[in-house]
């Protein structure tokens, strides 16, 4: 991987300051840049092929259709999926609730039950909440292991014949581990549950292939992998996505309706796209998709955890920082500086030029589990380099001094 | 001292950071949807007279300190006099003209607009004091 011609692509990562000193960004967690070309893919569609799809009367909107069903075609290769189980959302959030009110509400009944955990993102766990108050199920956790990682071990103790959902995150957004999640899904299936996963902070970082770990859903973000912000992707076995009700209903996912109220719908993943697409976001997203497949997903996930070693080793030997998640294989690292509260010590790292996230980053249930108010969260990706990783050491070292934001 | 052991001095021991007992306190929850500050603003108000004014929960150093410096320069003072204090550090904060005889410590966010993420820490327990002395204008 050529990191140097990597960010020469991106006008985010050329000549950016913040607060006087060159910008760096240690919040990809939250979104991620994007390469010039995702910006121009996009462009090329309003400057040039600018037209509706689903139709196809004319030319125009016969170009369109094809380049939008390309798109399809491409982030359902990323994934290992087929094109017709590639649904078009504005993002992991609407993703997950498309899922828990086209499926949970459904099929669930007072009797059943869905397993998330502690861990999760406030978006893979609130829309559970909204199925347990239509349809009286429960929703329990599955126990964090002693360091916050989700076992399978602990997944086989809490789950029952009960358990209809099994919702959980590839990674999570505070703890990053790695899960074994074909593990975890195969267990789920022996009882007859199926497995909706968050792909929001994998699907940018690891290679996904839904086939080989036999998963039922995957949400995810084109936003967090040098995509546009306002689309994602559902993907859902297809004959789940059969059983599955639209979330949104309208224009361009029917087939017929009468004046009594009868309407018959398309099949997927149309029957989920309701009203006029976002046609650019999903040319963008397909771009980021092939821009991340040349440089290759494996190279990514390879360098992002030669990075985080590299700054979590950095980081123990720094005495007044304490980490949260040392164990984990994501390129997220969760700490605090000593005697600071999250914020300030972001604040302090913002007048040094360096982005990080600071509080409960969406996970507010899991700040039980860690026994902290707040945290600071740094996140890479590939195209942080080692040299910005010693500048955000540097600054840690005088975290102390957090007031010199304001005095300095 | 310095500006910068005026705000430690707060933050590591807030003035009037507790929950009073008793029914005759206005009180204001103040959660910030950007960060993790979670405050209860309390205010008594006899006769016009801000008799008493208190905070407490969870805050950063910046509003931990401005809340605190806030309840000292509030308590005794008129519901008008409050409501001036207040305009006027609002006004500092957003380097608007402000009179700096009327703000005592307070003055010590006046560099808030270099870290400006951060105006909202400095502001939570003043916005809540301000919503309280706004609300005991409809009930006089």
């Amino acid at each position: 991987m050529d990191i140097k011609s990597i960010r020469a692509q991106f006008p985010m990562l050329t000549n950016k300051t913040m607060q006087g000193h060159p910008l760096i960004y240690f919040d990809n967690a939250a979104t991620t840049f994007k390469p010039r070309r995702v910006l121009e893919a996009m462009n090329d569609y309003y400057l040039n092929y600018t037209a509706n799809t689903g139709r196809g009367d004319y030319d125009l909107e016969h170009i369109t259709d094809e380049k939008f069903a390309a798109a399809r075609h491409t982030i359902a290769r990323f994934i290992n999926a087929d094109d017709k189980e590639i649904v078009f959302t504005s993002g992991a959030s609407m993703s997950i609730n498309l899922i828990a009110f086209g499926y949970g509400n459904k099929y669930l009944t007072p009797d059943d039950e869905i397993l998330i955990t502690q861990a999760e993102h406030a978006s893979n766990v609130l829309p559970w909440f909204k199925v347990r108050e239509t349809t009286g199920c429960q929703v329990n956790f599955v126990p964090l292991d002693k360091q916050g990682k989700l076992t399978p071990e602990n997944v086989a103790k809490a789950i029952s014949n009960k358990t209809k959902v099994l919702a959980i995150a590839h990674v999570t957004n505070v703890m990053a581990f790695h899960i074994d999640l074909k593990e975890i899904a195969r267990i789920a299936h022996e009882h007859g549950a199926i497995v909706v996963v968050d792909g929001a902070q994998s699907v940018p970082h690891l290679p996904t292939d839904v086939k080989e770990l036999d998963i039922d859903f995957l949400s995810f973000s084109g936003h967090k992998m040098c995509g546009p912000t306002g689309i994602g992707i559902v993907y859902g076995k297809y004959d789940l996505l059969e059983k599955t009700d639209p979330f949104m209903t309208g224009g361009g996912m029917s087939t017929g309706f009468d004046m009594c109220g009868d309407a018959s719908f398309m099949k997927p993943p149309h029957k989920f796209e309701a009203g006029t697409q976002n046609i650019a976001g999903a040319i963008g997203l397909a771009e980021a998709v092939k821009f991340l497949t040349e440089i290759g997903m494996d190279n990514i996930a390879a360098y992002e955890k030669k990075l985080r070693k590299y700054a979590v080793e950095k980081m123990k030997a720094l005495p007044n920082v304490e980490i949260y998640n040392e164990t984990a294989e994501g390129g997220i690292i969760t700490f605090n500086i000593k005697g600071v509260f999250a914020q300030d010590a972001a604040t302090h790292l913002n007048s040094k030029g360096i982005c990080v996230r600071s509080g409960q980053h969406c996970a507010k249930i899991l700040i039980d589990y860690l026994g902290v108010v707040a945290t600071v969260r740094f996140s890479v990706y590939f195209y942080n380099t080692f040299e910005e990783v010693d500048a955000f050491i540097d600054a840690l070292k005088t975290g102390g001094d957090f007031l010199d934001a304001y005095f300095a | 001292m310095t500006m910068r052991q005026i705000i430690m001095d707060h933050y590591e021991h807030p003035h009037n950071k507790r929950t009073p007992a008793g029914s005759d306190y206005l009180s204001i929850h103040m959660d910030s949807v950007s960060c993790v500050d979670n405050i209860y603003v309390y205010m008594k108000v006899e006769n016009g007279i801000v008799t008493d004014c208190a905070f407490d929960g969870v805050a950063c150093a910046i509003s931990t300190a401005s809340t605190s410096i806030m309840t000292d320069l509030l308590i005794g003072k008129t519901i008008t006099e409050a409501e001036t204090i207040i305009k006027h550090y609002q006004a500092m904060i957003h380097e608007q003209p402000y009179d700096a005889e009327l703000l005592g410590e307070a003055i010590v966010f006046m560099n808030t607009h270099k870290q400006a993420a951060r105006i909202k820490c400095a502001t939570i327990g003043w916005n809540g004091a301000s919503d309280i002395l706004e609300h005991t204008h409809h009930h006089e």
